[in-house]
């Protein structure tokens, strides 16, 4: 029960036109004060989802978190008064979104946009909000800071934006992080910058963060721990050098086998993954990677396989197809 | 690579302008120097890799070599036909021979037309084939870029992401072509459907003997699909040596600082990343000598100023800007 944060069984659904769609279903994971855990997955997987869920910015109406626990410092916020999610939402756990520009409102400087979390956060009086953006802004390593809390954000790069997110994020000095996909629009070379301030961030306030991203290449530098999410499931989940060194399930294994490495043979054939998700509306009941490589019928399971510790904190789906133990 | 015959593709001193207007009578106040005088070849059957961060007019350039865009200055030759000056209907002659696959399946393909239509356009244009003969060339295409045989009757937003992008490699092929210009063509895939596209592309390759110009910004991949790499960083080529050579030996700053940023996806690998202070400068205003010494605000950059800074071959195959702060 030490965990910051504790997610259990939990379900995510839609309502769509063709009916009830499970986005995430029944996912549990934890994160320990202070440490990084990253969540990946293809696109459509729930990663996103999941995530959102903790903090209930579900796209409304049709969102729903049906099922499960969201344990955050033992509290179910699922539970509380929408009065406390709003005092956590954004002061003890900080969002970095996916796309700076859809997330930064384009008609106000942003200086306003950060003193605007202050004052309703921290109950800052305006003039010492201001004094704190900007050496919220000088933290996140805008230079001068003091022209650029006048700027909108059109007139920022990506990078640019991507940081003023973070000193956003990061404002209320929160205990979890949760950054979904926060360098994807970016290039490499600032995609490095953005990834180096977070690390330096989590040090300097000693939160956790939960990194949700499909580049396992950031997975391997930045995260303490990895959560391999397939189609609205875990699929795998453990340290993150025992899950590089040591990956257990069939879809794991895929990933990792597909990318293409800086030390691979040029030109030669790379390992893929057949087929592709199934789409949402047609998930099986039984394993869902099996359903994507198309598996004889007779030997599939009919019911959700088991979860199986397989050494201290490495889980594994234990399909007997996808898993061979 | 030296000898003029065996060249496909010759691009020599290609620059790409836009006019920037403004004030009352929208005059031309200034240029965006897109692409800023590259030169480059590509043979039979090779891979030139194209790599840099977005806004570094990569794609602008892969644009300007089909004249996609008519470009300001320079010349483009493809097996020794100018296509830079060729009339439009010497140019539409010309162009059965190079195709292009645009990054985002989504946005190049006419989501009105049918899948077979859509194949079978390039043909149609090029006025080759009856109908009978086209549709047996569309079947023929799209079982060999891996669609299912009723394809050809469906729409394209009725495939995912990676068989949209086959169709639009399907429709590249349609006219048999020597050379194609692959902007971003896995950018927008999924890890697992990505390498899937690869496969496919290496084996076309073989399969046809073409030559591609790989537009991308992942080292990774580029390394991956290519013979010869180029860097490109604001408008012109730093960089360009053959891939293992530009991995193991880098020579300018900034190819260093490009590689030195790709997260390695192992946990286990020490790094050590000169992170890079700054963002790309603007190509309107950009500044003058050296633009990367003058982004990470190189002690000798003032030395780069004013002066022309040479494309030399330095080793065999290895070709840099040189400079005095970048390049040591």
């Amino acid at each position: 029960m030490s965990a910051l944060l504790e997610i259990n069984g939990l379900v995510t659904s839609f309502d769509t036109d063709s009916g009830w769609v499970r986005a995430v279903d029944g996912i549990s994971y934890s994160i320990e004060a202070g440490k990084t855990v990253g969540l990946v997955g293809e696109s459509g997987c729930g990663k996103t989802v999941s995530a959102m869920s903790i903090i209930d910015l579900l796209p409304k109406p049709s969102g729903h978190v049906l099922e499960g626990e969201i344990l955050f410092k033992g509290e179910d916020l699922r539970k509380v008064k929408p009065r406390r999610l709003r005092k956590v939402r954004g002061g003890e756990i900080g969002v970095i979104f996916q796309e700076p520009m859809a997330a930064l409102n384009p008609v106000h400087r942003i200086g306003k946009q950060i003193v605007e979390i202050l004052k309703l956060h921290e109950k800052l009086s305006s003039r010492k909000a201001l004094k704190k953006a900007v050496e919220l802004l000088d933290a996140v390593g805008i230079p001068a800071p003091e022209e650029r809390i006048t700027s909108y954000p059109h007139e920022l790069s990506g990078g640019m934006r991507q940081r003023v997110m973070i000193a956003i994020a990061l404002a209320c000095e929160p205990d979890l992080l949760i950054a979904d996909e926060p360098t994807t629009a970016l290039d490499v070379t600032v995609q490095a910058q953005i990834l180096e301030l977070i690390q330096a961030m989590q040090q300097r306030l000693g939160m956790a963060v939960l990194m949700i991203t499909h580049d396992l290449g950031v997975i391997a530098q930045n995260c303490d721990e990895v959560v391999v999410m397939y189609a609205g499931r875990i699929v795998e989940r453990a340290p993150v050098k025992d899950l590089f060194a040591n990956p257990q399930h069939a879809y794991t294994k895929g990933l990792l086998n597909s990318i293409p490495r800086i030390d691979s043979v040029r030109k030669s054939h790379l390992n893929t993954i057949p087929g592709q998700v199934a789409s949402i509306q047609d998930f099986v009941a039984g394993c869902r990677f099996c359903q994507r490589m198309d598996r004889d019928q007779s030997s599939l399971l009919r019911t959700r396989p088991e979860y199986l510790q397989i050494s201290p904190g490495h889980w594994v789906e234990a399909c007997p197809q996808c898993y061979q133990g | 690579m030296n000898d003029p015959d065996q060249t496909l593709l010759k691009v020599e001193d290609l620059r790409m302008h836009f006019p920037v207007r403004g004030g009352v009578m929208m005059k031309q106040i200034g240029a965006v120097k897109a692409v800023d005088g590259v030169s480059f070849n590509i043979g039979p059957g090779e891979t030139l890799g194209l790599v840099g961060e977005s806004g570094c007019g990569k794609s602008t350039l892969g644009k300007a070599v089909v004249r996609l865009l008519k470009p300001t200055g320079g010349k483009v030759s493809f097996k020794g036909n100018d296509i830079t000056t060729a009339s439009q209907w010497r140019l539409r002659r010309l162009r059965r021979d190079f195709q292009m696959v645009f990054q985002d399946p989504a946005e190049s393909l006419d989501a009105r037309m049918s899948v077979g239509d859509l194949v079978a356009e390039p043909l149609v244009i090029q006025r080759l084939g009856g109908r009978r003969s086209r549709q047996e060339k569309v079947a023929e295409l799209l079982d060999r870029v891996g669609l299912p045989k009723n394809a050809a009757q469906k729409f394209s937003f009725e495939f995912s992401g990676g068989q949209r992008q086959r169709i639009g490699i399907a429709r590249a092929l349609a006219l048999n072509p020597d050379l194609l210009i692959l902007d971003e063509p896995v950018s927008a895939l999924d890890v697992s459907v990505q390498s899937q596209v690869m496969n496919l592309l290496l084996d076309l390759q073989r399969e046809f003997s073409m030559s591609y110009l790989f537009i991308a910004h992942d080292l990774a991949v580029v390394k991956h699909m290519s013979d010869r790499i180029a860097v490109m960083y604001l408008g012109k080529i730093v960089e360009m040596a053959p891939a293992d050579e530009i991995h193991r030996n880098p020579r300018h700053a900034y190819t260093k600082a490009l590689l030195s940023a790709i997260p390695v996806p192992d946990p286990t690998a020490k790094t050590e990343r000169t992170v890079l202070e700054g963002d790309v400068p603007s190509p309107i205003n950009p500044p003058e000598g050296c633009a990367f010494g003058h982004r990470v605000g190189h002690s000798r950059y003032q030395e780069s100023v004013g002066k022309e800074l040479p494309f030399e071959e330095i080793s065999p195959r290895h070709w840099v800007q040189k400079c005095p702060c970048c390049v040591l």
